[in-house]
């Protein structure tokens, strides 16, 4: 189980939150004027990266509130967690060694 | 290639099995070959498989940046079954069902495909009449499903606790006779023997790290960990990590991949019949022929690659295993493992064309590709062989997000599928 750490209530363990996807991927302002092939990259075109992967949680059992984090898709490692409407932090990636102990 | 038979088998036995060949070459790649096929599971290697013996093709390889079989092929629960809601689903599922009862005399190896009968549990009302909706809607396709009340399915899988004190009590349950398990590890190495006695190249150790594209958009070979190679078409057959190879190409795809976690007990006598699912309390199980309980749980809610998943998820599958099952609670848990797997989101996989021309994609499996691995391989091999999808996979395209078209198996499966 991870252990999330929610930039209002601190670190809680993972099954008090709802991961909620990648995040940064903007409602388009015009929906209707979009053509089907970039309507259909919004709703369902993900990145997936093996990597530093940014995404959405909510704190479901706790505050309530959601945020965004940044975490390595391969050893499951967090490197940041911020509010919404916060920009994306500029964290370099950690290698991908740590499997071990990740957790 | 030498063929199994009981005078084969006899010789040796008399040789103390000391003149078996290598079931298959471990060839250098060569600097060209007419279609390349990216990942050698056991989708991979059986589209490699038809691609040769149907489709004449007989010049090309399959890369695998591990060993074959490496992959989800040997993590997964070895569960088949094709008794799914949608037409289109079930003509691919049932292809793939058909293909299975005659795989272990087409490879000449034995798969050890059991078809034990695979029991789909219901607890509540909405359980209840989905599964009734699945039966008709299968009969309807000439696929085998039937309902059974509590005693029935109790008969059926005597271990069945239908006791109507337990906290979701069974209320019928829906069983594909024909469902079953086979040996996951024989399918992959009977498809590898298969494919390179006619002269297919299998590759491990191998990991494709470019995909090179002409000046009119179409592929033309592949940088890899072991040089480059030279093709026309490129088939990917990557699981879980489709989403990465499909950049190589600047394809995004609409795939998640996730974690999705299995264990086996410690191995005991037979005590379980058939495979027996439960979508609502979300438990998977049957026992292997070595007599292990093997043992399905969920993914996790997260994109990872870690190949290794959270401990709740499992102990949530071993709860409801154990209130199902109360004789298994004192069972011993062996190993438990993790796989990467790749999810669409309407939960149906996707085999076809790319927007690349000569690049077909065969992936979003999500937690149920084993089962189809025959069924998906025979139909990718049409694909990628005549440039055009095979009508069973025809409605699988990449350009159902676009059209809206979508196969929408996971409003129709609750959860596992």
């Amino acid at each position: 189980m991870l252990l999330v750490t929610c930039p209002y209530c601190g670190a809680r363990p993972e099954i008090e939150f709802h991961c909620g996807g990648e995040a940064h991927i903007a409602r388009p302002e015009t929906p209707s004027a979009l053509s089907d092939a970039d309507w259909a990259a919004y709703l369902f075109e993900r990145s997936n990266p093996k990597g530093v992967h940014a995404e959405r949680w909510r704190h479901l059992h706790g505050c309530g509130r959601w945020f965004n984090a940044l975490r390595n898709t391969v050893s499951d490692t967090f490197l940041a967690s911020y509010r919404m409407g916060e920009p994306r932090p500029d964290v370099s990636a950690p290698s991908d060694t740590s499997k071990a102990g990740a957790r | 290639m030498r063929r199994f038979s009981l005078t084969s088998l006899l010789s040796e036995a008399m040789n103390a099995h000391q003149g078996w060949p290598r079931q298959w070459r471990k060839p250098d790649p060569k600097p060209a070959y007419d279609a390349v096929i990216i990942g050698g599971g056991s989708h991979g290697l059986g589209a490699a498989y038809y691609l040769a013996k149907q489709h004449g093709l007989t010049n090309i390889a399959v890369l695998e940046k591990g060993w074959i079989g490496g992959g989800n092929s040997g993590r997964n629960t070895t569960i088949i079954r094709s008794n799914y809601l949608y037409d289109e689903s079930a003509a691919l599922y049932e292809h793939a069902v058909k293909l299975w009862e005659g795989l272990s005399e087409e490879l000449n190896y034995n798969v050890m495909f059991s078809q034990r009968g695979v029991l789909m549990l219901a607890h509540n009302v909405h359980d209840v009449q989905s599964f009734k909706r699945h039966v008709y809607a299968n009969r309807l396709n000439g696929i085998d499903n039937e309902w059974l009340t509590p005693e029935e399915a109790k008969a059926f899988c005597p271990p069945l606790n239908i006791s109507p004190d337990i906290r979701y009590p069974v209320m019928g349950a829906a069983l594909q006779r024909r469902g079953g398990t086979a040996r996951h590890d024989a399918v992959v190495w009977g498809y590898a023997r298969g494919a390179d006695a006619m002269g297919v190249d299998i590759i491990e150790n191998c990991e494709v790290t470019a995909i090179h594209r002409g000046p009119d958009g179409a592929v033309t070979g592949v940088d890899t960990t072991r040089g480059s190679i030279k093709t026309k078409k490129i088939g990917v057959s990557a699981s879980g990590h489709t989403s990465m190879v499909m950049g190589l190409a600047g394809v995004r795809m609409p795939l998640e991949s996730f974690p999705l976690q299995a264990l086996v007990s410690e191995p005991v006598k037979p005590c379980f019949p058939c495979v027996l699912m439960s979508n609502a309390v979300h438990a998977y199980i049957s026992q292997s022929d070595k007599g292990e309980l093997v043992i399905g749980a969920g993914t996790d809610q997260y994109v990872s690659y870690s190949q290794q998943g959270g401990l709740h998820i499992t102990t949530h599958t071993l709860d409801a295993i154990c209130e199902l099952f109360p004789q298994f609670t004192r069972m011993k848990m062996m190993r438990s493992w993790g796989g990467i797997v790749d999810v669409t989101p309407d939960r149906s996989p996707i085999i076809g064309k790319t927007p690349v021309k000569g690049l077909y994609v065969n992936c979003g499996w999500g937690t149920g590709g084993f089962k189809a691995s025959p069924g998906s391989a025979n139909v990718f091999a049409h694909t990628i062989a005549r440039d055009e999808p095979h009508p069973i996979n025809a409605p699988f395209t990449l350009d159902r997000f676009r059209t809206g078209r979508l196969i929408d198996e996971a409003a129709a499966a609750a959860v596992a599928h």
